[in-house]
């Protein structure tokens, strides 16, 4: 069955590292939903974050191939972990009439949304948060009229690091 | 120094002796510095890809890294079918192509391609050098990665600029840091332990293996472990050699063209362990099909192809000689027992057989069949793709390992001329036969000029049935045999559903080998009736220097046995019976 995977792929910083891994992943025939590619704490180091829909034997044929590139240092499929915190970012700019303005300004409010800009005709809201509240927020805000949005992709990181005998480090 | 001898100081510390290549505009430096380092041969090909096949040639018949420098742009373009050919049967080359000043990278100048582009995909790593600083490192790093681990094939990208740039401290690292490479050699103990209780209990254990043996040096330990165990095994067409020919426990080669022993004894067995194998649809037929009655244990140093294939129960990540060593130690002595006798009683039923030619002309199997007495167990066989591959590969007598050596994963027509050349430039001292067909010889065909100039014995046979004789079999089997542009003798005046009637065909076959040779000043000899065979061998055979002989074979020969593709193994076609 085929389902959403977050990877995190921790590669050298090193020139086409990107093209590598998204031309490994085209050659191979696996798609990419989404991909983050930042630099770390360490110039050397940067880390790609990648969404892709496969079932379990692909995405584990797509981490051991990614992990053959010879600037991997290391990948984890963190779908199944409960132990990472997982973002996304989202712009949203809405087609506005005066008379909900005020409905669309108090979702926002509970939703920790924030107002960038706001004109005659439109408004403009940022938002992060897990990739399930930014989902809700796209279906609630949808009846008011989008007119484009940009999402981020998601990005994420380890909570606590865990042992090697798989027990919490720590808290 | 500047990058160019940079350059070649790093290639000679690395043990290179060998270059095969083509010069061109970007890398005139680089060919400057070689015209005054007589340690270093340079074998001048008639085309890039032709070096870059030598290069691999002399790489699988020496276990070294085979070492090719070329231009940019058609240089470099020309190479990748060389590289891919690499990349697919895991042979370590590092190639060198010169790039454009790098101020003008990426203003498509003159003889500009995107190297690092083209090759990603069909190599294990590349590199453009864009500061000379980084150069001495990226060469200690390119021959690390390809021969270490899985090996296989390195692109160095190298603008000429960066050739030209002056370094005042150059030293030669000593050592590699590369935190995203660690190859595990070591296979874990407990899995071992596990496989090796696993051949205890088993009724019906199989091995088998493949390139991945010879790559890791693994034919000793190999042999050993059948000697304590005496488990039958089959062999791959990337493994032939590690396994003799009349060992008692081998039973052939598996797949497609495989023996009916080896495929029935993958059918039925009940553990099956597979080392330095992936698995390739050529061998398995559909993978849920395969081998479905074993546990399947996987030893292979590449992690990645555990389980891409075919689902694996007991995987083992190492090298197979370390892994293959530790199972010995592990495993209890296994006695001949009513499962040997079975495989046995198999290969003795169904041996590979051949029928006599009805229309006179000689048949191909007895070529090979035939030059098993002209020639001893130093010899290396190299062979291109196609049918003659496939008759090479079942009929010849291989006793050693990179001994024969044949492009399995990419089946590249035109790949046996020029290893042959590798293969005998890096063994000087050992014959060399190249089969060929009479498709496959064209594709590199110039490369009689290097083989001519240079003075290498290479014994060639052509395998002429006059036809792309693999694709015409599969047209005849599974096409109604309607022969689409296979015939080598049609022309634009040939009726269109002409089924390629000897008697009836009224054209010459272009060119004449045997012409063709001679104008490369090498000997050419033409058998064209059965009785003409063995005088053919013995005279080219016994020749000093090289020797091209064409032999004029049934056109219409099919290799047999045969699993159509996409059926399992036990559904095997076996032809007339002779």
């Amino acid at each position: 069955m085929k389902e959403k995977h977050t990877i995190i792929v921790t590669v050298i910083n090193s020139p086409g590292v990107l093209a590598r891994i998204s031309g490994l992943l085209y050659q191979r025939g696996f798609n990419i939903e989404s991909a983050i590619a930042a630099p770390t704490e360490d110039p050397k180091i940067y880390k790609v974050i990648l969404v892709v829909e496969e079932s379990d034997e692909y995405i584990e044929q797509i981490v051991k191939q990614l992990n053959k590139l010879i600037d991997t240092i290391r990948v984890v499929d963190i779908s199944h972990k409960d132990n990472y915190i997982v973002r996304e970012y989202i712009i949203l700019k809405l087609d506005i009439q005066q008379k909900n303005r005020t409905d669309l300004l108090e979702l926002s409010k509970q939703f920790n949304a924030h107002v960038i800009d706001i004109s005659i005709d439109h408004i403009i809201i940022e938002l992060s948060g897990n990739p399930q509240k930014i989902d809700r927020f796209i279906e609630l805000v949808r009846p008011f009229g989008i007119k484009e949005y940009v999402r981020s992709g998601e990005f994420a990181m380890a909570e606590y690091q865990k042992s090697k005998k798989g027990e919490k480090n720590g808290s | 120094m500047n990058g160019a001898e940079i350059l070649i100081d790093a290639l000679k510390k690395e043990g290179v002796n060998t270059i095969f290549g083509y010069p061109g505009g970007v890398v005139i430096p680089i060919f400057d510095v070689l015209y005054s380092t007589p340690d270093i041969r340079f074998v001048l090909t008639r085309h890039e890809q032709g070096a870059t096949h030598a290069a691999d040639g002399y790489s699988r018949s020496t276990g070294k890294v085979g070492v090719c420098l070329v231009t940019s742009g058609p240089g470099a373009t020309n190479t990748i079918t060389g590289i891919a050919t690499a990349k697919l049967d895991s042979s370590p080359l590092v190639v060198i192509s010169g790039q454009v000043h790098t101020s003008n990278i990426g203003s498509d100048a003159f003889q500009e391609t995107d190297m690092i582009g083209l090759t990603r995909s069909i190599c294990k790593h590349n590199y453009l050098v864009k500061d000379v600083h980084d150069l001495a490192k990226t060469i200690k790093e390119a021959f690390y990665i390809a021969k270490s681990g899985r090996p296989g094939p390195v692109s160095i990208d190298l603008p000429v600029n960066v050739q030209n740039a002056k370094v005042k401290n150059y030293t030669y690292p000593e050592t590699i840091d590369l935190p995203g490479y660690k190859p595990v050699l070591e296979g874990n103990t407990l899995q071992i332990e596990k496989l090796a209780r696993a051949i205890e209990q088993a009724k019906k254990p199989l091995l088998y293996t493949g390139g991945g043996i010879i790559a890791a040096n693994a034919t000793d330990s190999l042999l050993a472990l059948l000697d304590k165990t005496q488990i039958p095994i089959v062999v791959t067409l990337m493994g032939l050699g590690s396994v003799p020919y009349d060992h008692p426990c081998y039973l052939g080669m598996p797949g497609m063209h495989g023996t009916i022993a080896a495929n029935k004894a993958l059918m039925e067995c009940d553990l099956l362990i597979a080392v330095g194998v992936r698995f390739d649809d050529r061998v398995t037929g559909p993978p849920h099909l395969f081998a479905n009655q074993a546990t399947i244990a996987h030893i292979d140093i590449d992690p990645a192809e555990i389980g891409k294939n075919v689902k694996t129960h007991l995987p083992v990540v190492g090298d197979a000689k370390y892994v293959l060593e530790e199972l010995y130690r592990h495993v209890k002595p296994r006695l001949p027992d009513a499962w040997n006798e079975r495989t046995t009683y198999w290969k003795k039923q169904y041996p590979l057989t051949y029928r006599k030619s009805k229309d006179g002309l000689i048949s191909p199997q007895s070529v090979i069949d035939k030059l098993n007495d002209f020639v001893g167990p130093e010899t290396l066989v190299v062979t291109d793709v196609g049918q003659h591959q496939m008759w090479a590969a079942m009929y010849y007598h291989h006793q050693k390992p990179r001994h024969f050596l044949s492009s399995g994963g990419l089946g590249t027509m035109g790949f046996g001329l020029p290893a042959a050349i590798g293969a005998s430039i890096g063994n000087p001292q050992k014959p060399v036969v190249c089969i060929s067909g009479d498709g496959s010889i064209q594709m590199n065909i110039q490369e009689l000029a290097t083989c001519s100039i240079n003075h290498l014995p290479i014994k060639i046979l052509i395998i002429n049935n006059t036809y792309l004789g693999m694709v015409r079999q599969w047209q005849d089997l599974f096409w109604n045999k309607k022969y689409s542009q296979v015939c080598l003798k049609q022309g634009p005046t040939c009726p269109p559903d002409c089924t390629g009637d000897p008697k009836t065909c009224p054209f010459e076959y272009i060119p004449d080998f045997v012409k063709v040779a001679e104008a490369y000043n090498i000997k050419g000899l033409r058998a064209s009736t059965p009785e003409e065979v063995i005088p053919v061998l013995k005279e080219g055979i016994e020749t000093q220097g090289p020797v091209l002989m064409e032999f004029m074979v049934s056109r219409e020969e099919n290799v047999f046995p045969m699993v159509s593709a996409g059926k399992p193994l036990s559904d095997i076609m076996t032809g007339d019976k002779p």
